[in-house]
């Protein structure tokens, strides 16, 4: 199998997907209060945040729209300030509720 | 978007069949006809020791169209190079029609009643046998060369999470488009997980037509979802960072890539030509037998009923799944799953997210194709992956909207 060289360097821990989007994913595990850079401004993140998981760009206002890929990916139940994690608690589904199961089993 | 010049060209070959279709592998199957001929069938498959005996069956004793037409494809698939039929006896399975149709595809094909050949022993001595025969009568056949104008090839995803949509999905999409390029046909599926890209997905159709049709079918889609009380969206979803349904969705589309969208087709149909393809796997009419697709290999089965010799399989969280007549490649999203499951991955795509390029990981996907089209095992079959399961459905025919003139 060919495996490409990974350029080393420092690669942002956020990603902007698209230029409309107002949340951000994390490309690696991100430690509460490490300092990430959100559109040029360094900015403490206040919890952790996932591999995968997603946060505020910005202040997003409740019932608002989440962009994702420049797309709508459901609306905010609650107001969230920038660099907050979006997920289950605050963001549902504009079309079917997603389900979870109890945590656990590790 | 050109096809990578770095490219090396990969000898594939094929198993010529009666209708001018060739299959990348040359298996046997053993298909029971209901749950009570499973255990018969299983000890056959198990006891001929060989890693292209593989087993398939419907389990359902009341008779439906839909089992019987996939039944139909499955057995004469050009995976498939000959097929013994096990049933019990006293169930509504046409067993008979299976039989001719396979016989009319010029493959070796035996079938045997379990209440006529004297219960579980003397059934599974005789299929221990005619197995051997038929593996005996395969042998002989000699691939010949096959092109990727011949190759129809189907993506699925399953366990996805917040990188499936940013890292798999789009490098299978780079992939198909290169594949479309060389007029393969291309699959991708379930209009359930495609909820939310439905006017997207109708500005890529190559007709208005074919655009309302694709946008009727997320809605039937959705209609579906919602009387059965459930989104397609598993807690293992939400664990790897996708919140919605809707957002689950735009990651999965990413992997259909930027082709044209040439038809949507149904379970069993086979794309006419080179092009990209939508298939509809929600049943038509008032949901009456579950959910579309209990689990990720029932669609993988539906992409093998319309044609397709091999399964992109992408995953964050860590499939594992292989499948039954058609090799599974795992493309693997998320880097730390690669790590800890490097076992079932064939494809490391998510060191895309430490800084590898889209194009790299799509043309070593598009290199794969190619590697096991030319005999090369996927890790799934190298594991002795061959799930497979088939659950009752109803279907109308496509319209004369979905498939365009080309």
């Amino acid at each position: 199998m060919t495996e490409t060289p990974i350029p080393t360097g420092k690669l942002p821990p956020l990603l902007l997907l698209h230029p409309d989007d107002n949340i951000l994913v994390a490309r690696r595990d991100i430690a509460a209060g490490e300092r990430v850079e959100i559109d040029g401004e360094t900015f403490a993140v206040p919890h952790a945040v996932e591999l995968g998981h997603k946060l505020a760009r910005r202040d997003i206002a409740a019932d608002a729209r989440v962009l994702k890929y420049g797309a709508p990916i459901g609306s905010m139940k609650t107001a969230v300030a920038r660099g907050e994690h979006v997920h289950m608690h605050n963001l549902k589904s504009d079309y079917i509720p997603s389900t979870t199961r109890e945590p656990g089993g590790h | 978007m050109s096809v990578p010049a770095s490219s090396p060209s990969i000898p594939m070959r094929g198993w010529l069949r009666k209708d001018g279709r060739k299959g990348i592998r040359n298996v046997v199957a053993v298909a029971y006809l209901v749950e009570c001929a499973h255990h018969v069938s299983r000890m056959i498959v198990q006891k001929s020791s060989s890693d292209d005996v593989h087993l398939i069956g419907f389990p359902g004793c009341y008779p439906n169209k839909y089992a019987l037409e996939m039944m139909k494809r499955l057995c004469t698939h050009p995976n498939v190079g000959a097929v013994l039929l096990v049933s019990l006896g006293c169930e509504s399975f046409n067993r008979e029609e299976l039989r001719r149709h396979v016989h009319a595809s010029g493959r070796p094909v035996d079938l045997l009643v379990i209440q006529q050949a004297g219960g579980t022993s003397k059934t599974l001595n005789a299929g221990l046998e005619a197995v051997k025969k038929m593996r005996a009568a395969i042998a002989g056949q000699q691939p010949v060369p096959m092109a990727l104008d011949e190759l129809v090839i189907g993506t699925v995803c399953g366990g996805s999470d917040g990188t499936s949509g940013i890292t798999a999905n789009p490098a299978v999409g780079r992939c198909f488009d290169w594949l479309i390029e060389n007029d393969a046909r291309c699959i991708f599926e379930e209009t359930g997980e495609l909820i939310g890209c439905e006017r997207i997905m109708a500005s890529r159709a190559i007709t208005p037509e074919l655009g309302r049709e694709i946008e009727a079918c997320v809605d039937k889609a959705a209609n579906y979802y919602r009387i059965m009380g459930y989104g397609s969206f598993a807690p293992g979803n939400a664990e790897g960072g996708l919140t919605t349904l809707e957002e689950k969705s735009m990651g999965a589309y990413s992997k259909s890539g930027s082709s044209p969208i040439s038809g949507l087709i149904k379970p069993g149909d086979i794309p006419p030509r080179g092009g990209l393809y939508l298939l509809d796997v929600v049943p038509d009419g008032e949901p009456r037998f579950g959910f579309p697709n209990i689990s990720d290999n029932a669609e993988i089965v539906e992409l093998i009923a319309c044609g397709s010799h091999l399964i992109l399989f992408t995953t964050g969280r860590g499939s594992v799944v292989g499948s039954a007549i058609s090799p599974v490649i795992k493309v693997c999203a998320n880097p730390d799953t690669y790590e800890r499951m490097s076992e079932d991955m064939d494809v490391n795509a998510g060191r895309i997210l430490q800084g590898a390029g889209l194009d790299d990981v799509g043309r070593e996907i598009y290199e794969l194709v190619q590697k096991l089209a030319a005999g090369e095992p996927s890790n799934s079959e190298a594991l002795g992956h061959q799930e497979f399961i088939l659950t009752y459905k109803q279907f109308e025919p496509i319209g004369p909207a979905c498939l365009p003139a080309a």
